[in-house]
This record gives structure tokens, sequence and C-alpha cells, in this order.
């Protein structure tokens, strides 16, 4: 495999759904990090462990930290960097396979494909929960500051 | 005197409902938008807020003396370029950077302008993704100007459908289609080399990246009308992109 090859096309790929996502333009450079640490850290899991299940969660959560701390170093909304870096991570092709599966009439190939489809995007789904649960964590006794300064009750 | 306050109270109302409906309408998380309404009245003096919202209208509904609002919210695209800079005009507003008046006049000019890349900008972007999935997902080099062009033309489809009809589902099912067919003639034609990952790379513009990532903090976040709403919004997506790719397949 070709790291700084991948390392690149990641990169520019999470940076052209920033622009169909109508990212701010200064932080298109950083949206296209963000998708790049996912992608590498997926396909680095991936052929370490080879489990795509896992590899996904490793990279959603990666994604969901990155997208967090660049949130907080420019006050944007988290959103702004997580949406171009999970598109990498989305199990498009093994959606596709099922799809051909089922058209072929090979149903049970096809739901092996779909359930495994199911389990990454379940992946995905758990790694942005679990890094937002830790980032509000660490951010909670912060975000306590802030909220007494500007005279708002913890509610 | 009670008359001033009264039209300043009446200003924030529209204030805050302006500010929830653009969010809303370029794809903010729902939590985010309760929270941005919610700290910009209380940086208004008006505690004890309601807000009910859900991706297709807002309720507000600021204490017992004022009357509860309702925005409608029609037509929801991706634009976070808004959302940002909502976000920061609500963020200069609790910090006091801003008054009411100007916050009101910035978020008005927020909702007129129109901040979108232009549209062979964003076509552009969208073939060099589909480039960049082909090699990322193992396809060969011979078949990149192929998903290059399958996937920037599928994506001006989309949008051209989009802007005729206004039916979302049947603009990605019309653009699937095309990618499928398109891909389908290239490998007839001897040109490409390996028909699954064209059409893979090719699809990728079209998938609903930022409703499952909405869908899924919304439901963790306990708002579960609106994690559900986009939830099945994501899924629909997904099924017309499905059933475009497997009505070529099929044949």
């Amino acid at each position: 495999m070709n790291w700084p090859l991948e390392a690149f096309l990641s990169f520019l790929a999470a940076g052209a759904f920033g622009v169909v996502f109508n990212a701010p333009r200064r932080t298109l450079i950083s949206c296209g990090l963000v998708g790049m640490s996912g992608w590498l850290i997926y396909r680095a899991y991936f052929l370490a462990f080879d489990d795509s299940v896992q590899a996904t969660f490793a990279g959603a959560f990666a994604v969901a930290l990155v997208a967090h701390i660049l949130a907080k170093k420019f006050k944007m909304p988290m959103i702004v960097f997580s949406v171009a870096g999970i598109i990498p991570l989305v199990p498009g092709s093994k959606a596709y396979n099922a799809m051909r599966n089922i058209v072929e009439n090979n149903y049970l190939e096809a739901m092996a494909f779909a359930a495994d489809a199911l389990m990454v995007s379940g992946a995905i789904a758990m790694g942005l929960v679990f890094a937002e649960v830790l980032m509000q964590m660490v951010f909670k006794r912060q975000a306590k500051r802030i909220q007494k300064k500007i005279g708002m009750t913890q509610n | 005197m009670t008359q001033i306050v009264e039209t300043r109270r009446e200003l924030a109302l529209d204030c805050f409902l302006l500010a929830g409906k653009i969010m809303m309408e370029s794809g903010a998380e729902t939590y985010r938008i309760e929270d941005t309404m919610i700290r910009m009245a209380a940086s208004q003096k008006m505690m004890d807020c309601h807000c009910f919202i859900t991706p297709t209208g807002i309720m507000f509904s600021p204490s017992d003396e004022l009357a509860t609002r309702f925005v409608r919210i029609n037509n929801r695209r991706t634009d976070l370029e808004q959302v940002a800079l909502v976000n920061a005009v609500s963020r200069k507003l609790v910090a006091g950077e801003l008054t009411l008046q100007q916050a009101y006049e910035e978020m008005q000019r927020i909702d007129q302008n129109d901040y979108m890349f232009p549209l062979q900008l964003q076509v552009l972007a969208a073939a060099m993704a589909s480039g960049c999935f082909l090699i990322l997902l193992g396809g060969g080099w011979a078949d990149l100007p192929f998903a290059f062009l399958i996937g920037g033309t599928a994506f001006y489809i989309v949008e051209m459908i989009l802007e005729k009809t206004r039916v979302k589902f049947f603009a990605e099912f019309i653009g699937a289609l095309a990618i499928g067919a398109s891909a389908s003639l290239v490998i007839y034609a001897g040109l490409g080399q390996d028909l699954d990952t064209i059409m893979i790379g090719s699809v990728m513009p079209l998938v609903p990246g930022l409703l499952i990532t909405n869908a899924v903090r919304d439901l963790m976040a306990g708002h579960f009308v609106s994690g559900l709403s986009k939830g099945a919004e994501a899924f629909l997506t997904a099924f017309a992109i499905g059933a475009g790719i497997a009505l070529v397949l099929s044949f």
C-alpha cells in the first residue's frame, strides 16, 4: 500500500467534499486534514487487525476527535469539520455489493453484505458518539466556567 | 416605556427565530440550534424560554406574557458556511459585542446572501472526489478519467433536476441511473476495466453524509423527532441511489 498517495487522495477527496457542502473557505484545508486522519487511521487499523467494523470505529473516532479540536480552535460548529471527514468511511462498496447481489437473486450473499454495511454504519455512529462523550468530559469544566461568565444557568 | 420594551422583545423574537430558521435550512444539528436560540434568549434577559425544533418547523415560547411564535422551514440544503456565520453572530450577541438590532440586521444579510460556491466549482469538486475515491477503493488508474467525468456529470444532473422539480429523491434516483448507464456503456465500449469501482466512486458525491451524522447526533442528544426524520431522509436517499444503480444492473 502506498501511504503518501492514499494520504494525498483522502486529503483531496475530503477537501472536495468541503466544497460540495460549502464549508467556509478558510476551513477547507482543515476539512481535508480531518478526512485524511480518519482514512489513514482506518486503513492502518484495517491492515493491522483485518476487521473493517473496528477499523471504521477507530476512523470515525479520530474524525470526531480532530473535528472537535479544530472546532475549538476556529470557534465554529464541529459539524463544519466532521461531515466531510466521515464520507470516506461510509460503506459504499458493501452497500453496492449488497444491492448487486439482490438484483442477481443471490439473497444469501446480499444479506451478508447488507449486515456488514449496517455494522459499519453503526460503527461510524458509535465512533462519533464516543468521541463526543470524551470531549464533553474534557471540556465540561471549561464550558461551566464560560456559562457562569455569561450568566447562564445549568439545565 | 413599556411600548419600547415590547417592540424590543418582538425584535428579539424575530432575531432568534430567523437564526434558527437559517441554521435549520443550512443543515445544522437540532441540539445546536436549540442551544443557540436559548443562549441568545438568555443574553437578552429572557429566562425560562422553551423551543421545540423539528426539521420542518421551529416553535419558540419566550415566557408567560409573550405569545408563542412559529416558523415553517420549507427547503433544506447543505450550506455549512451559513451555519458558521450565524454561529459567529450569536456568539458576538451573547458576548455583548453586537446589539440586538445589529445582530438582526446581520442575520437578515446572511439570510439574503448566497454563500454557495459557484456550481462549476462544485461540479469540479464532485468530479475530483469521485476520482479520488476510485483510486482509494482499489480501482485502476485507467478508469480514473471515466469516474471523474461520470461523477461530475451525475452531480450536475442531480443539481439541475433538483432546481427544476424540487423532488430530492427523484433527482438522486435519476442521477444514480445516469451513473449506472454511463458506467455500463464505458465498460461495453471496452474503454473501462472495472464496472464496480467506477460506479462506487461516481456515486460517492451523492451520499447523504450530513444527514447520517446529524441523525445520529440528534438521536444521542435526545431529539428523537428530528433524529428519526433525518434518519428517514438519509435512508430514502440511500434507497433512491441504490434503486437507480439496481435498475441498471438488472439488465
